[in-house]
């Protein structure tokens, strides 16, 4: 039994078979309406999503299969002080295969050591986001026709942005992968990916704070969202939220094959008008969200397809 | 000059720093063992000026002494049979740390859980870098605490 908690617990071979099968399903949906039948999810959300957990149910309704869970902590047995390895006990006994987002670093992590059922980590707190990494994976790869040979600009909270994380320990692996991070001083990426992830890997990276500055030399723009819920100090929050807003005038200044991704939710970061241009493909995003995690449900419970 | 008995089978852990022994007789959870235990402390040293020395009377594979290698990887373990020094351990840095140090992220998920021992793993044997098993937080702090 296998679970996923890093998209670095996949090999290049085997996202690779992930990413085959994500565009089959694409092609092919109806081959794969039923091959879950009879199998159910359980969706366990400490905190608030709608993106993750929907795309997950979407998907898991797409197979054929049901979906259970809860989608607050409130209305969990959390909220009279069940831990997390408890409440997945329970969980594999009604489902067979689970999907957890957790506020605390680690708790997937800490579920999957008890869990008679494999333990997907949709989200832990400003840690790692494996599934939304196959979500960026599989558009790069779809849009792009290639995840080697890049230049790659992410944009934002790149400190607690834990999508930003996972996707760049994915990236590193793949040949002549150039990142150029974009933040405020105080949102940096942490030192472990800096130090453990960038340099050990020989990956070129450099830090800037103006995104004009990055704009004409990449081929994809990564924007994230400065997120209120990891701050502890309100003051800081509302310094950073507005630091970057990118807008047609902005967008004049990319090159006509750049594409913009989000993990979205958005919320000022990226102005509307944007929407309309071409290279802004964050809604499409979100739609090979639910082809990546069909094929990651099916990956992992090892249903065989004929 | 004090005068502490030989030991016919345990442990002497020499050129401990002065004044950590009764840190290390923790780590080891020495005061859990139902043996003889003697603690020396700021004898005189002629590399050191001076040291602390622990002396364990127990059977040799009742300890995991791994764990000394991350608090001190200069201490010196003379391993007793019979009365004699029959090996030397060299100490290493341990793949692997179990409750010794505590995760410092107010985020990770060791804050909460109930019983959730706090593990570290070595992340870069170079630069004697341990990160937190569940949320990759580096340690920081001082390993001769």
């Amino acid at each position: 039994m296998r679970h996923l908690m890093s998209p670095l617990d996949l090999s290049v071979e085997e996202l690779d078979k992930i990413l085959d099968l994500a565009n089959d399903i694409e092609k092919n949906p109806q081959e794969y309406a039923h091959v879950c039948d009879g199998k159910r999810i359980a969706t366990l959300f400490y905190e608030p999503s709608t993106r993750t957990r929907l795309s997950f149910e979407a998907a898991m309704m797409n197979l054929g299969g049901n979906v259970l869970g809860f989608s607050n902590a409130d209305s969990s047995s959390a909220a009279k002080g069940e831990s997390v390895s408890d409440t997945i006990r329970m969980a594999s006994c009604y489902a067979d295969i689970c999907a957890m987002r957790h506020p605390k670093e680690g708790a997937p992590l800490v579920a999957s050591q008890v869990s008679s059922i494999p333990v997907i980590n949709a989200g832990d707190g400003g840690h790692q986001h494996p599934t939304q990494t196959l979500t960026d994976l599989l558009t790069i790869r779809s849009l792009k026709g290639r995840l080697h040979n890049l230049t790659i600009g992410i944009c934002g909270d790149l400190k607690f942005g834990r999508t930003v994380h996972s996707l760049i320990k994915a990236l590193v692996r793949y040949d002549n992968v150039r990142f150029i991070l974009i933040s405020p001083e105080e949102l940096r990426v942490p030192d472990y990916i800096r130090d453990d992830v960038l340099t050990r890997n020989n990956k070129e990276f450099e830090e800037v704070v103006r995104l004009e500055e990055a704009l004409p030399s990449l081929d994809l723009l990564y924007m994230t969202r400065v997120q209120k819920e990891r701050f502890f100090n309100e003051e800081d929050y509302v310094r950073m939220k507005d630091f970057y807003i990118l807008d047609k005038p902005k967008m004049e200044l990319a090159p006509r094959e750049m594409l913009v991704l989000h993990p979205l939710p958005r919320v000022n970061e990226i102005s509307t008008e944007v929407d309309s241009d071409p290279r802004a493909v964050y809604f499409k995003q979100v739609r090979y969200g639910v082809y990546v995690r069909m094929a990651l449900i099916l990956t992992l419970l090892e249903v065989k397809v004929c | 000059m004090l005068n502490v008995g030989q030991l016919y089978e345990g442990f002497v852990l020499d050129h401990i720093k002065a004044g950590k022994s009764m840190t290390i007789y923790h780590d080891l959870q020495l005061d859990t063992l139902d043996c003889c235990v003697a603690i020396i402390k700021n004898a005189k040293s002629n590399k050191m000026g001076r040291k602390d020395i622990i002396k364990v009377e127990c059977p040799i594979d009742q300890l995991d002494l791994n764990i000394l290698g991350f608090i001190d990887h200069n201490i010196t373990v003379n391993i007793i049979k019979d009365a004699t020094i029959v090996a030397k351990k060299d100490l290493t840095l341990p793949q692997k740390i179990e409750n010794v140090i505590k995760c410092k992220n107010p985020r990770c998920i060791t804050s909460i859980e109930q019983e959730l021992k706090h593990i570290f793993i070595l992340a870069d044997p170079e630069k004697e870098i341990y990160r937190c098993k569940y949320c990759e937080e580096k340690y920081s702090g001082d390993h001769n605490r």
